[in-house]
């Protein structure tokens, strides 16, 4: 479920972006990989991120996980070398490499000195872990058990069941809302993933973003040298759309001093154009920080939470919107009754004149810090490629915010928030 | 979304350094006469600033019965002043493009801005304001009082391996102030007035008892100037005679269990440990910090290779060890054992890899290893404006100075085998030794299983 949370962070962060002066090349390389590349030589670094879609919406029919454990296994032994040997080489030359795998793709991401001698020893490994994981089965069968742990544990906390049950409500039928549990990956087989990898890791199905201190040039070889081994293969078809769930709210017992609440419902996938209403607009309701309506209300005025959000999380199909706090469990049912009475009024009236200006104000002048460091460029065109936003996405972006009205915003919530397909997960409440 | 506690360190996290351009005066200092000192190191890849206020004093300042109230008085400079009103603050930096926040630690308590470069000034001019002005109102503390109060709840209540570090830690310090939680003890804040936020606000908010770091694409002169201009009219006061801490040394092994609904247990295992004091002179520190890489620097050493991936004993086994602290240090083993494994086991198994090292030392590839990771880093670190900024502010806060950032990239690389050997010997003996086990309980509350789990 960290996957999940700090997926949202990055959406928040990958949604607000923009920045002219940010030149992204891009071509397809021989191999049927999509290029992305943004030249950057202030620094002696070189960020690589490989993107496949072959995220859990993938897994298999009654085996969710397998995406993730392909994902997780695949640089533990490539080639000739075990997994200590590929730790201990990374390690040798300061590289890092990193990705996981959320509801739409699997990314191994490298980051790496770009001295040649270092960058090619890092380069060889990545690309090693790309073409040839061994999935050894003794591992296999030792990282199973350990996710299994890890789920087990997991399951116990207020926060992973409340995000699990709400995903499961929001997409009943929708591969969104399988979730792995220690069942469903012990189920799992050493084939599975074999499968899976072959079936999703090729080259028509990557993008390929690199960010740093290299030329066009070598760009163009590294992206090329990394796929050459994969086997051609094609991008995955998608399953039918998610359908919209019936309003409901699920209690859950537990023993913990808070409630988790959250409350949500499909609503956009990348690339709609009401995105940048409804960015402007939950700014207002529950994305400005500090300066959100629910904070203010729920946090500031009433002291019921710490933490109180609402974001827009679109993904390859559409993807959640979601409210969450956490508040003292005796008092969870005041604090639900705030949250709803203050989306109801936001769908109902959207931003006063003066808050849309200030949303737009926030959201078009801190434009400069979401591009500010190579690791967030990397975050920002890999978004792009990989869901296949335009090329000029930045640079129309603060244009596209200062360009939406009221009226926009009203209209895009009221298209996408019914109230009839709002579910509502509680954690540990008093109620039954 | 986090006014919120301070940063477990890692070991890169600490010792990563951005100052490689030692020749060039970068960064550069100044100290008003008021006592604020100034430091601002330039970055120009990018056309945004961060500013950040440091205060000398946190949680460590705190008396028993008070505790939390560092941090309480962080999230009450967020409500309002003569001249700004209560959440006015984070509006302005809001529609200014910016992100603020602030953290408490032991040590220190900050305040921080990321803005686009042309708003620094309005956000000095905020920062300062609120320096010496705040309104410390009642009606608002009585709400952000409970504020505090769920981020308790969140952070360390329904959070079972929070809760075991909280207590092997009040457990390992018996007088020393390290020994009461940042958050502070529920029954403190229940207890704590307006009034006790106001007198440590008045105590303690002083230029001559903070220092302004500033990153990012700006000059220098003009940051100095700006600084005169906003800060330099606040006065500065004598500030209150602070007593030397010590913590009286322990002569044997103390052991703790915390039940809590979970599954996993947890075994924490810390060693009281030494922190640097003179970055030029001493040794043992830099020594640990490699000791701690070596144990857990990557996925493939010691723990995770031996006990992870070899023997299975551990589903995760780690290091923490904070070399920069003002108060003592503690160098912590920790780990879940496997499904099988009992937590008797795994402190065997985390015990022995110790012995080894006492015994063996470690190889000259496993040193040369954890260096190159040191010096990599260094460069990464460059990346953010952000990191480059922390790094200054803990170095400071934590009695040392900016200056010693290269120096102490230096003297980790001096860093021998027989050093790293010399500190295991040394400082891992169970007489000054903490044991804390989680010890899991069933969400239900029903069944309780015994103090020390035998699962299977």
């Amino acid at each position: 479920m960290m996957k999940r949370m700090l997926f949202a962070l990055a959406a928040l962060v990958a949604c607000q972006f923009a920045l002219a002066g940010v030149k992204i090349e891009h071509w397809v390389s021989p191999s049927g990989a999509r290029v992305y590349f943004v030249e950057s030589r202030a620094l002696p670094i070189l960020d690589v991120q490989v993107d496949f879609a072959a995220g859990s919406m993938f897994d298999p029919a009654g085996k969710p996980g397998v995406a993730s454990l392909t994902r997780g296994i695949l640089d533990l032994g490539a080639g000739n070398l075990d997994e200590n040997a590929i730790a201990d080489r990374l390690a040798d030359i300061g590289a890092q490499l990193g990705g996981g795998a959320d509801n739409d793709r699997a990314s191994v991401a490298l980051r790496t000195l770009s001295t040649p001698e270092k960058r090619e020893q890092a380069l060889d490994l990545l690309r090693l872990v790309l073409s040839s994981p061994r999935f050894d089965g003794a591992i296999f069968l030792r990282e199973k058990t350990r996710t299994i742990a890890n789920l087990k544990e997991s399951l116990t906390r207020p926060d992973v069941i409340a995000s699990k049950a709400f995903w499961e409500a929001m997409y009943p039928v929708h591969p969104y809302g399988r979730e792995a549990m220690p069942e469903t990956v012990a189920k799992i087989g050493r084939d599975d993933l074999t499968r899976f990898y072959r079936t999703y890791y090729n080259a028509r199905n990557a993008t390929v973003t690199l960010v740093g201190d290299v030329s066009r040039a070598e760009a163009e070889k590294i992206a090329e040298s990394l796929l050459a081994k994969l086997p051609p293969g094609e991008a995955p078809a998608l399953p039918p759309p998610p359908q919209l769930p019936k309003e409901g709210i699920q209690r859950i017992a537990h023993p913990a001093a808070q409630s988790h609440i959250h409350i949500g419902l499909p609503a956009i996938a990348k690339g709609d154009p009401d995105f940048f209403p409804l960015v402007v607009g939950n700014y207002t309701l529950g994305g400005g920080g500090f300066v959100s309506r629910l904070m203010k209300e729920v946090r500031d005025k009433r002291g019921y939470a710490y933490n109180v959000y609402s974001y827009f999380a679109p993904l390859k199909q559409p993807g959640p919107f979601q409210i969450g706090l956490q508040t003292k469990r005796s008092q969870a049912d005041e604090a639900l009754q705030v949250t709803r009475a203050i989306l109801q009024d936001f769908l109902k009236d959207g931003p006063s004149p003066e808050e849309l200006a200030a949303a737009k104000a926030n959201l078009v002048g801190s434009f400069p810090l979401r591009l500010d460091s190579n690791r967030k460029i990397l975050e920002n065109v890999a978004n792009i490629g990989f869901y296949g936003l335009p090329l000029d996405y930045l640079d129309r972006y603060q244009d596209r915010i200062r360009a939406v009205t009221a009226d926009e915003v009203r209209q895009a919530f009221a298209r996408h928030i019914r109230p009839e397909n709002l579910v509502t997960v509680m954690v540990a409440t008093d109620k039954p | 979304m986090l006014r919120t506690l301070q940063l477990k360190h890692l070991l890169v996290a600490l010792i990563a350094p951005g100052l490689i351009a030692a020749a060039q005066a970068n960064p550069f200092e100044t100290t008003l006469k008021n006592g604020l000192r100034v430091i601002v190191k330039e970055d120009h890849r990018a056309p945004t600033a961060v500013q950040m206020v440091w205060y000398r004093i946190g949680s460590i300042d705190e008396m028993d019965g008070n505790s939390g109230v560092a941090h309480v008085l962080e999230h009450m400079m967020f409500k309002g002043t003569p001249t700004i009103g209560p959440g006015e603050f984070n509006r302005r930096v809001a529609a200014a493009g910016g992100r603020d926040n602030a953290f408490t630690s032991r040590d220190y308590t900050a305040y921080f801005q990321q803005v686009p470069k042309e708003k620094l000034p309005e956000m000095m001019e905020l920062e300062a304001d609120r320096m010496r002005h705040l309104n410390v109102d009642p009606k608002e503390f009585a709400q952000e009082i409970k504020v505090v109060m769920e981020e308790r709840r969140m952070r360390t209540d329904d959070n079972p391996q929070a809760k075991l570090y909280e207590q092997a830690n009040a457990m390992a310090f018996e007088t020393h102030p390290y020994r009461r939680p940042v958050i502070g003890w529920m029954s403190d804040l229940e207890h704590m007035t307006a009034r006790d936020a106001h007198e440590w606000y008045d105590r303690w908010y002083v230029p001559n008892n903070a220092y302004l770091v500033v990153t990012g694409d700006v000059d220098h002169q003009a940051v100095f100037a700006l600084a005169e201009k906003y800060y330099g009219p606040l006065e500065g006061r004598a500030l209150p005679a602070r007593k030397p801490l010590s913590e009286p040394s322990q002569e044997g092994i103390r052991r703790l269990v915390v039940k809590a609904p979970a599954e996993l247990p947890l075994l924490v295992m810390g060693y009281k440990a030494p922190v640097v004091r003179d970055v030029a002179k001493d040794i043992d520190p830099f020594a640990l910090e490699m000791l701690a890489a070596v144990l857990d620097g990557h996925e493939a050493a010691r723990f995770g290779k031996r006990l992870v991936r070899e023997q299975k004993i551990a589903v995760s086994a780690g290091v923490d060890y904070d070399s920069t602290a003002l108060g003592p240090g503690m160098f912590v083993l920790h780990g879940s054992p496997s499904e099988g494994k009992t937590v008797a086991e795994l402190e065997t198994a985390l015990r022995r890899e110790i012995a080894r090292i006492q015994k063996d030392g470690v190889s000259e590839s496993e040193l040369k290893r954890a260096k190159a990771q040191v010096v990599a880093a260094q460069v990464y670190k460059r990346d953010s404006m952000f990191a480059q900024a922390m790094e200054i502010g803990q170095m400071e806060a934590t009695g040392l100075s900016y200056k010693d950032i290269d120096l102490m990239i230096e003297r980790l690389q001096q860093i021998t085998g027989p050093q790293v050997q010399a500190v295991a010997k040394k400082y891992f003996g169970d007489d000054t030794l903490t044991v804390g086990v989680l010890d899991p309980q069933p969400l239900d509350g029903k069944p309780r299983q015994p103090a020390t789990p035998a699962r299977h």
